[in-house]
């Protein structure tokens, strides 16, 4: 694995209309390959960074650089980047399988000519028998892995996550972290992962991020070199995994001092 | 102790009670109004018999019943004209309410500019435009229909606006992510997005139509070609058939609820698979 940057973000700021600091100075260079978690409070920042990112957002200050990939005239890098939201963001009247083939549809891939991949794609989120199903006959679980499924049918090089699992419960949460960690690893995407959640950002990434709200900026940046794979609750139990969940959590309530809230 | 060998009962108490509830709904629901409306039919004649009101003034069911028969051929034909305008109008109210909807939806300048023309068409009472455009356009089929096009078009328009709007801003998103088209953001998401919308719209606009029209004639008048069902209704009250206007009355309401009921089965086919609104709940 190549450890150059995939993207570097260089003293970015954001402050919007009304006047409200969402981000000030943020410097981060974010390897391939990697899984990044960005940590905070709510209202730190961390979506704005995330949407930034994907394009979705103008800069107020800095600049957001792709080393080693083209850009268009817009700076947009010329590979396909996902976006995965907190809720599912399905498309209500369309069925499993259409949701899935959206991004493919969009570029004038035929359904024909999508079957196989976004049967694949479905497969890998174990739901290749719920193609013809509509989103409200799921759970909020399976839900959420059509929209990881989607995500990933453009064969993303980089993967954005809004705080994809926070509405789930638990046991599904975890299984979901494992699946997506089995991807991370199969596909060599870089994700970046924003989370409010210690644990989840301890257990999934191999750098967490910490920033700190009004304005947001970054506090504190942890590697965590617990080594992959990281299997559910041995993992959970060893050392290394609650040290980092220390380190994390320490730096997160630093951030919340920081921050003129509570 | 209880005897735990013993087969257990199908249903406890409470949900036979429910299961028996949920059978007597769906039978009531067709029993009831027909026995409301029976009953009421039924009142009317013992009223009419026992006060010995004149049947000029209010004719008993059965003669009522018998114009209908007898006045057949005449008042069918009335129907088509009155159905002709009403569905013309209807097609257009879609066409143009949906046509406008989506341009307001792609530029908020244009919506501002020309959403109060639309709320002025709709809040001018139809009735005292009506004889100005009899004034200037001279057909009378397109007097017509520009009147109940008028009355129509507004809830589809405004409906179908707020459902543009109302796509998930997180899809419009990923649209913008993966590089949409304006156009096929339009389709793929918006105009599905307001389909809920426009259907409840056309809900409101189908039976409008028909009010626009019928109002309409009323205005055109017993003049020229007019032969619709409202001309019928004016021509028998000045020659005091009470029976055929109270004939013709039925026609226009059976249609009206007849037109309710395929925008409701519309909705229904279009949206029993996704909506909420649409979908059977178990409880």
């Amino acid at each position: 694995m190549s450890n150059t940057n995939l993207l570097s973000l260089k003293d970015i700021g954001k402050t919007f209309s009304n006047g409200t600091v969402a981000l000030q100075g943020m410097s981060m260079d974010i390897e391939q390959g990697s899984f990044v978690s960005l940590l905070g409070p709510s209202g730190c920042g961390k979506s704005t960074a995330l949407k930034i990112i994907a394009g979705l957002g103008n800069l107020t200050t800095g600049s957001l650089k792709w080393p080693d990939t083209r850009v268009d005239h817009l700076g947009r890098p010329d590979h396909e980047i996902s976006f995965v939201f907190q809720e599912p963001t399905l498309m209500q009247w369309a069925t499993v399988f259409e949701n899935v083939w959206l991004p493919l549809r969009l570029k004038g891939t035929s359904r024909k000519a999508a079957t196989a991949q976004v049967s694949e794609a479905l497969g890998m989120v174990g739901l290749a028998d719920f193609a013809t199903s509509y989103p409200r006959e799921l759970s909020g679980g399976m839900k959420m892995r059509v929209s990881i499924a989607r995500a990933l049918i453009t064969r993303p090089k980089l993967l954005l996550m809004d705080e994809p699992f926070a509405a789930l419960d638990e046991i599904t949460r975890f299984k979901l972290n494992n699946d997506l960690l089995e991807l991370w690893q199969k596909f060599n995407w870089t994700v970046i992962f924003v989370t409010h959640s210690v644990f989840e950002s301890a257990y999934l990434s191999n750098r967490i991020v910490v920033m700190a709200a009004r304005p947001g900026r970054v506090v504190a940046d942890i590697a965590v070199t617990s080594p992959y794979p990281r299997r559910g609750d041995d993992h959970r139990s060893s050392p290394e995994y609650n040290e980092t969940c220390r380190e994390a959590s320490e730096a997160l309530h630093a951030a919340m001092k920081a921050g003129d809230h509570m | 102790m209880p005897d735990i060998q013993s087969p257990p009962a199908l249903l406890d108490p409470v949900e036979m009670r429910k299961a028996r509830m949920v059978r007597n709904e769906k039978i009531g629901r067709w029993v009831l109004p027909i026995l409301v409306m029976a009953l009421t039919i039924f009142a009317w004649d013992r009223f009419c018999v026992i006060n010995e009101v004149p049947h000029y003034i209010i004719p008993r069911p059965g003669i009522v019943l018998a114009a209908l028969i007898e006045d057949w051929p005449l008042l069918m034909s009335s129907l088509g004209t009155t159905l002709t305008i009403t569905f013309s109008a209807l097609a257009v109210a879609i066409i143009g309410g949906v046509g406008l909807a989506v341009l307001f939806a792609q530029s908020k300048w244009i919506e501002m500019s020309f959403f109060p023309y639309a709320v002025i068409l709709q809040v001018t009472p139809i009735i005292v435009i009506a004889p100005l455009i009899f004034i200037y356009v001279d057909s009378k089929f397109a007097g017509l229909l520009i009147c109940a096009w008028i009355v129509a078009f507004f809830p589809i328009l405004s409906n179908t606006t707020l459902g543009l709007k109302s796509a998930d801003h997180n899809l419009v998103d990923m649209m913008s992510l993966y590089g949409a088209s304006r156009w096929q953001t339009l389709r793929f998401l918006r105009l599905p997005a307001a389909l809920p919308y426009f259907l409840g719209g056309l809900k409101i606009a189908g039976g409008l139509s028909l009010i626009g029209a019928i109002v309409a004639e009323f205005v055109a008048g017993t003049g020229g070609v007019g032969s619709g069902l409202a001309f019928r209704i004016l021509e028998a009250s000045y020659r005091l058939n009470i029976p055929r206007m109270f004939a013709a009355i039925l026609l226009i309401s059976l249609t009206g609820v007849l037109i309710f009921m395929f925008m409701t089965f519309l909705s229904w086919l279009f949206l029993h698979k996704w909506h909420e609104s649409a979908i059977k709940r178990e409880h």
